[in-house]
């Protein structure tokens, strides 16, 4: 890589949106002077103290933040089993599943409908994979008393069949998307087609760090309390900071909530978990990074699963959450200038993370984190005894009980 | 003068028609636009992920793939359509990932070769225009640019900026071939458009029949029809061609006489 390395890792994307070669504004020209003002409205509430206070507040009442900083005990020990003397390292988790409505996609969502409502938007659209982003939007809706749309791929509407109810039950319309392969990525499309017939009074609430800019910073930006709450719970705790963060990554929001405000700590390694699927060797999986080349979809320039003609490959994983071929574009530009290292987990190695931590902490984690609980069972032995890994339970497990079942050959 | 040039000097409006590369039997169907009296032909390279499109041209982007089109095909498609009609000015129309997939010189000489006019690129806003513009424009291609109805008078110079060969104005703000706008909001953006460019001005999504594309012709310098035909193409299967080139000349009479 004969790219200098930046003085800092946390002053991206550029005036333009570009994380170096990623990011961007790719849409239609019909969104570009919507996204423009969205742009100017983000930046006018991010010198507002008044928009602070009321995401603050909220965050704290309505969310329950801070979410507990755990040390992970009785996990700890049992990877210390299999390794050698003295090592072992002490696996603390970021407990972001026991955020109201259960996962991290709601931080995002308070700040979005705040800035929605800045904008004076009267309908709120958003997109949904396993639906807890849709649950997440749905819920700040009702909150604020907002009429709200969610598209979702007819296969997930099919798989997650709980989160539907929870969506419609918030109120909001759930709209089955049967183009293409009727997973997150239609869904995606399918919201930015209404978004283009409804520009003058929608809001799409995106649910990741990805889309055109300003997306990926404004998403990160409100994830990135996730990372400054653990930072300073780390070194209440422990004294030091961690020398390892673990997250997983469809999207990548929880991830970069996390890391980003380590970005500039250089003792701090982080470690980005995508889905393997079935395996990183064939076509099933959903490891953009690793299994992916640059392209540009949905509004930004990011590593894409896709053919040689440029054409979307499908992804898959066991976790509906991770099954998009696409990244945000953040994790694209930290990935190639290395401060960042990313890594894929198989499905039935996250199946493995998911029952680890059933059984040894009490908690029933989504099958997306379990994916980084993997990641977290191969590095933690490899570490020394007072080394500290902190990883982001993003989500929890509710949700996937009957994937898991299906998997395990369990009837209920 | 280029053949884009040409096609819009006419006394009346150019009549623009669009099909979808790799729908149906391509070759026979851009013979039959022609033969109808098409002025310019743009030919949809097929997408996975066709987000500015309605179910018309989503099905026929699925289509195309369905039966294996690739990028190759496209531009042997082109080489052989400027091999029949020399004359007749060709666009390809798409999106961004299949045209930058091999880098945007690829691209660009790779069209240029086929004898490709203009390249218009739905989600390459002029933000983005070193994603591809530099690159068609030093292969003598226009690039070929849109403007909605959210294109307000102070962005107009930014998406006239490098941009040839004719301005597609989007009439209506949403996805191709459903909704049509009223003809008095379509005179009054043609007239503000026209007033900040001399490159001719084509009006398009959501036009279906020949009335709207008179009304149209009255004041721009050129119509654009597609999910119409896209949708002949889904009907008719392979033997599409004697529709299409009964509707195309049932527009292009229609424009004539506006």
């Amino acid at each position: 890589m004969n790219q200098t390395t930046p003085n800092s890792f946390r002053n991206g994307p550029d005036e333009r949106g570009h994380f170096g070669d990623f990011g961007g504004r790719y849409v239609a020209e019909t969104l570009m002077p919507l996204i423009l003002d969205l742009e100017r409205e983000y930046r006018a509430a991010q010198q507002d103290p008044e928009f602070q206070r009321e995401f603050d507040d909220l965050l704290e009442h309505y969310v329950g933040r801070p979410s507990p900083m755990y040390y992970a005990e009785r996990l700890t020990e049992e990877l210390r089993k299999g390794a050698e003397p003295g090592m072992g390292a002490q696996v603390w988790f970021k407990r972001d599943e026991l955020n109201h409505t259960g996962a991290h996609k709601i931080n995002n969502c308070i700040g979005q409908i705040l800035l929605a409502k800045r904008m004076g938007k009267t309908r709120i659209i958003a997109e949904t994979g396993a639906g807890q982003h849709g649950v997440a939007t749905a819920t700040v809706c009702a909150r604020f008393g907002l009429p709200c749309v969610i598209y979702m791929g007819a296969e997930d509407v099919a798989r997650q069949s709980p989160n539907v109810f929870r969506m419609k039950l918030l109120g909001a319309e759930v709209v089955p998307v049967t183009s293409g392969g009727a997973t997150l990525k239609d869904a995606m499309n399918e919201g930015l087609r209404d978004w283009v017939a409804n520009v003058h009074d929608t809001f799409y609430i995106i649910g990741t760090a990805a889309g055109p800019h300003p997306y990926p910073e404004l998403v990160r930006n409100f994830q990135s309390v996730i990372g400054t709450e653990a930072r300073a719970q780390l070194l209440a705790r422990t004294g030091k900071l961690p020398d390892l963060l673990i997250a997983c990554i469809g999207g990548g929001s929880n991830a970069l909530g996390l890391f980003h405000p380590f970005l500039d700590d250089p003792d701090v390694k982080m470690l980005g978990v995508e889905a393997a699927g079935h395996g990183l060797d064939g076509d099933e999986h959903a490891a953009s990074l690793l299994g992916g080349a640059p392209g540009v979809l949905h509004g930004n320039k990011t590593y894409l699963l896709q053919d040689e003609d440029g054409q979307i490959t499908e992804g898959h994983s066991i976790s509906a959450g991770l099954d998009y071929p696409g990244i945000g574009p953040e994790h694209a530009w930290l990935k190639d200038t290395g401060r960042v290292e990313y890594t894929a987990v198989t499905d039935d190695e996250a199946l493995e993370g998911f029952q680890l931590l059933c059984r040894t902490e009490g908690i029933i984690p989504a099958l997306e984190p379990s994916h980084a609980l993997a990641a977290v069972a191969k590095r933690a032995p490899q570490m020394r005894e007072d080394e500290i890994i902190c990883m982001n339970l993003c989500g929890r497990g509710d949700k996937d009980i009957f994937t898991v079942a299906e998997k395990l050959g369990v009837e209920i | 003068m280029t053949r884009l040039q040409n096609a819009f000097s006419k006394p009346q409006a150019a009549f623009v028609a669009f099909i979808t590369a790799g729908d149906g039997d391509t070759a026979a169907n851009l013979d039959a636009l022609v033969e109808g009296g098409a002025d310019v032909i743009e030919l949809g390279m097929p997408f996975t992920d066709p987000m500015a499109d309605g179910p018309a041209i989503q099905s026929a982007n699925l289509r195309s793939l369905g039966k294996g089109t690739t990028t190759a095909d496209v531009l042997q498609m082109a080489t052989d359509f400027r091999e029949r009609h020399p004359d007749v000015p060709l666009v390809l129309m798409g999106y961004a990932n299949p045209m930058i997939r091999r880098g945007p010189e690829w691209f660009a000489k790779a069209a240029a070769g086929a004898g490709v006019d203009g390249v218009i690129c739905v989600d390459i806003p002029p933000e983005e225009d070193d994603a591809l513009g530099p690159a068609l424009r030093e292969q003598g291609i226009s690039p070929i640019r849109l403007a909605t109805p959210t294109t307000d008078a102070k962005r107009l110079p930014k998406v006239l900026e490098g941009s040839s060969g004719f301005l597609y104005y989007v009439s209506v703000a949403g996805v191709t071939g459903l909704q049509q706008a009223a003809a008095g909001s379509i005179e009054e953006a043609v007239a503000a458009l026209k007033a900040a460019t001399d490159i001719p001005v084509a009006v398009g999504f959501g036009v279906r029949e020949p009335a709207q594309a008179a009304a149209i012709a009255k004041h721009a310098d050129g119509v654009v029809v597609g999910s119409a035909f896209v949708d002949l193409v889904g009907e008719h299967g392979a033997n599409a061609a004697p529709k299409l080139k009964e509707l195309t000349a049932s527009m292009v009479a229609a424009i004539k006489s506006a």
